[in-house]
């Protein structure tokens, strides 16, 4: 047997330190917003914005490229690259050809505020697409309000994201309407009594988890158990046993893909049979790979997107997106990513003149366009009134199960 | 008591796993009081060998779609295993050979040619665009051609330069090594989350109101076989010998004429093969997903374990493990965020009540 031989408690000491070190690594990659809630005050001193100079017009990008959820940047990318080339080959916008410059931002949220900054300041671009996560729109926001350059983001839901300031939009419906929707649904379905296990590191989640608290509760349900979990956790057991001792109807799960899969794997290890649904961060096509049949006849909320419509712009959509994409379908990404793209696209040919703050005007007008995914109007507040639907998960396919307009639910 | 039980089966399975990890951190601090760091990314590499064998390297079957499949499969998780353990130990022992040998042993004459190749391996990887087997033939020219050259200069640092004794220096390596991994890990394999699919069959089961699942008792089986495998090896064979001598006195064993650097690579490779085993029964079984930071929370948590076992001390090392599992599962299922507090608030406990371990002899420090 090996025995110890010698150990000193400064040596102990320095074992902590390590540990304590190797947990701050972790930590580090964590998406911790800041600067939310604050409203696009100008100084004098702020910039006036970025102006087209050469012979493109610069529209930069950010995303997930890589990284923790990076098919949602994947997919957003693609949808974004096929407006671009769509009014390329079509002449681009007064003569001038457009020029997609993407930035990944390795899904870590400093990282976004990072390569935006390097965006708007080094590239002066005149628009600014991004982020799909929340936490990470949050952390880059601020840039683009301050050099007043305007932000669309294609499917950030969390309400703190355009509430940041005027140069702030979205082309997709917020979490106010999202999480109310699921509630709605979850009382039609005749579920009384959920339980709710949110991921407190991520501002989507928690937001989404609480309002359909607050809705479900004033449908006359029922909240069971609230437990949490962390992005990133591996091991959900212990939580899910909490909640099959609630005896819930159904279980809400307000999380990302990379989480959900093994989550629902386990709450059926655990016992727990009951369905499961959540949120748009559930769309990718990592989601049944990491859940395998554990998932199935289960339900989430989404964009107004699926491959199986057969409206004559889906159509054409989804031909344009697979000649440059063969053998893929798009998703919701896609089209949100297509659709704010040519949501600034259309502004650009509005302008009165090519520069970000006349751009700014222009998007802010955007009423009634038909994007792919639903009819866009964009409000007071910069956001989308839209539709949401319900997808059933059947097998390997997300088919559509239900829809809500915002005047169902009481909005 | 049946929720009770429930959460102390789940801690056992998840103290299996710990156990195995921690048996790597505790055998190479027995026989060089180094703390390993880069354990824990073993296990992510073990891991990722068992992803791309399930996914590219052999014909496995998804079950969900050819059902008829499993028997095969089987025996191909089987191979993937021991393809794991053995990619694993050889890592283990390359990182032994790369980053801790000479940290040990100094510049030695002998070493002249390991020194060539790493000056060779950069050198040969940004020449302009030259195919694979070009690349590697350039390499092993100039590794050869440097080798030599590098003959003289090391018989000059030889003389020159002392080896460095420090365990401070060695955990610093240690550490560096780590992040090589994750961060190498982030370019090679990419950072988006992977998933192993359904290879093997799953049953549920529940006994006495406890629910079962088959491949959670899997895991535990081939853990505790692995355990008693190593057992074995470290009592009852001579390289178990040599370990254990090196382990109570390296010059006295070094005097015995026991060639210490190989029995030291054969402990890494032992250790190493055990995460690698650990890693691929993980992420096959449980399907969670496969990131190059796989192994840094498990890492620290089997760290955590193989100090309050009693650093050093194999079973020690298994039984921290267990209660590791057993203690953060029970803390789990009331107040989850404090599920990774608790494995550094118990090190600190331990190094505070019981600095040696559970099982550890307390011996005074030599000066």
């Amino acid at each position: 047997m090996i025995q110890l031989r010698q150990k000193s408690s400064l040596f102990g000491a320095l074992l902590l330190g390590v540990a304590l070190f190797g947990i701050g690594c972790k930590d580090k990659e964590e998406a911790k917003p800041s600067g939310t809630g604050k409203t696009g005050e100008t100084t004098d001193t702020a910039s006036r914005g970025n102006t087209v100079t050469g012979d493109t017009i610069k529209i930069g990008e950010y995303g997930s490229l890589t990284g923790d959820n990076s098919t949602f940047g994947i997919s957003t990318h693609r949808g974004i690259q096929l407006a671009i080339e769509e009014t390329n080959a079509a002449g681009g916008i007064n003569g001038k050809k457009l020029e997609l410059i993407s930035e990944d931002d390795n899904s870590k949220a400093e990282q976004a505020k990072t390569v935006v900054q390097k965006l708007v300041s080094n590239e002066k671009v005149i628009a600014v697409i991004g982020e799909v996560a929340s936490s990470r729109s949050i952390m880059a926001a601020p840039v683009c309000q301050d050099a007043k350059v305007p932000m669309v983001s294609p499917s950030s839901t969390n309400p703190k994201v355009t509430a940041i300031g005027d140069y702030i939009f979205r082309v997709c419906f917020t979490d106010d309407f999202q999480a109310v929707v699921a509630a709605q649904f979850a009382w039609d379905q005749g579920y009384k009594n959920v339980a709710v296990f949110t991921d407190v590191k991520s501002d989507y989640s928690k937001a989404f988890g609480e309002l359909f608290a607050k809705k479900f509760k004033t449908l006359g349900g029922k909240v069971a158990a609230e437990p949490t979990y962390q992005s990133g956790d591996v091991d959900f057991k212990a939580q899910l046993a909490t909640i099959k001792g609630a005896t819930p109807d159904a279980v809400l799960i307000p999380g990302y893909y990379t989480e959900v899969g093994t989550i629902a794997r386990q709450a059926r290890e655990v016992g727990l049979s009951v369905p499961l649904f959540g949120g748009d961060g559930w769309e990718s096509d990592q989601l049944i790979p990491g859940a395998g049949i554990a998932l199935e006849g289960c339900f989430f909320t989404n964009h107004f997107f699926s491959h199986d419509m057969t409206e004559p712009h889906i159509l054409s959509f989804i031909a344009a997106f697979q000649k440059i994409n063969p053998g893929k379908q798009p998703g919701a990404l896609d089209a949100l990513g297509y659709d704010a793209a040519k949501v600034i696209i259309e502004a650009l040919k509005r302008a009165k003149s090519l520069d970000s703050v006349a751009l700014r005007d222009a998007i802010a007008e955007t009423k009634d366009y038909q994007g792919v995914a639903g009819k866009i109007t964009l409000d007071a507040n910069r956001n989308a009134r839209k539709e949401a639907v319900l997808f059933k998960i059947v097998g390997k396919e997300f088919k559509i199960f239900k829809s809500y307009r915002p005047e169902q639910v009481g909005l | 008591m049946q929720a009770f039980l429930q959460t102390l089966i789940y801690g056992v399975e998840t103290g299996a796993i710990y156990a195995l990890i921690a048996l790597g951190y505790t055998m190479v601090y027995g026989v060089l009081r180094l703390i390993n760091f880069a354990h824990g990314d073993v296990y992510m590499i073990g891991a990722f060998v068992g992803f791309y064998a399930c996914t590219q390297w052999l014909p496995f079957k998804d079950l969900s779609q050819h059902p008829e499949a499993a028997a095969v499969n089987i025996a191909l998780a089987l191979i993937t295993l021991f393809l794991s353990m053995l990619l694993c130990a050889l890592l283990g022992i390359t990182i032994e050979r790369f980053a801790y040998r000479p940290l040990r042993n100094g510049f030695r004459n002998a070493d002249a040619h390991f020194w060539g190749f790493v000056i060779a391996l950069p050198v040969t990887a940004f020449v302009g665009a030259m195919s694979t087997t070009k690349r590697q033939g350039a390499l092993l020219f100039a590794g050869v051609v440097i080798g030599f050259i590098m003959r003289p200069v090391m018989a000059h640092l030889t003389k020159r330069i002392k080896p460095s004794s420090s365990r401070l220096n060695a955990l610093i390596t240690a550490i560096g090594v780590s992040l090589i991994l994750e961060n190498g890990g982030i370019n090679v394999f990419g950072a988006d989350p992977k998933f192993i699919p359904d290879i093997l069959p799953k049953r549920q089961f529940s006994l006495l109101g406890v629910e079962f699942n088959s491949s959670r008792l899997i895991i535990l089986i081939i853990a505790a076989i692995l355990m008693a495998v190593l057992r074995y090896i470290v009592l009852y064979t001579r390289p178990g010998k040599a370990m254990r001598a090196i382990s109570h006195d390296i010059d006295a064993a070094k005097l015995m004429g026991i060639n210490t650097d190989r029995v030291i690579s054969f402990t890494f490779a032992l250790g190493a093969s055990l995460a690698g085993a650990a890693g691929f029964m993980v992420a096959a079984f449980t399907n969670i997903k496969v990131v190059p930071l796989f192994g840094l929370q498990p890492g620290l948590k089997a760290f955590v374990a193989a100090v309050l076992g009693g650093a050093g001390n194999i079973p020690g090392a298994a039984l921290g493990g267990l209660i590791m599992g057993v203690v953060e599962s029970l803390v789990a299922s009331r107040y989850p965020q404090w599920r990774d507090a608790v494995a550094f608030i118990l090190l600190i406990v331990i190094l505070l009540v019981r600095p040696a371990g559970l099982l550890g002899k307390n011996t005074a420090e030599k000066v």
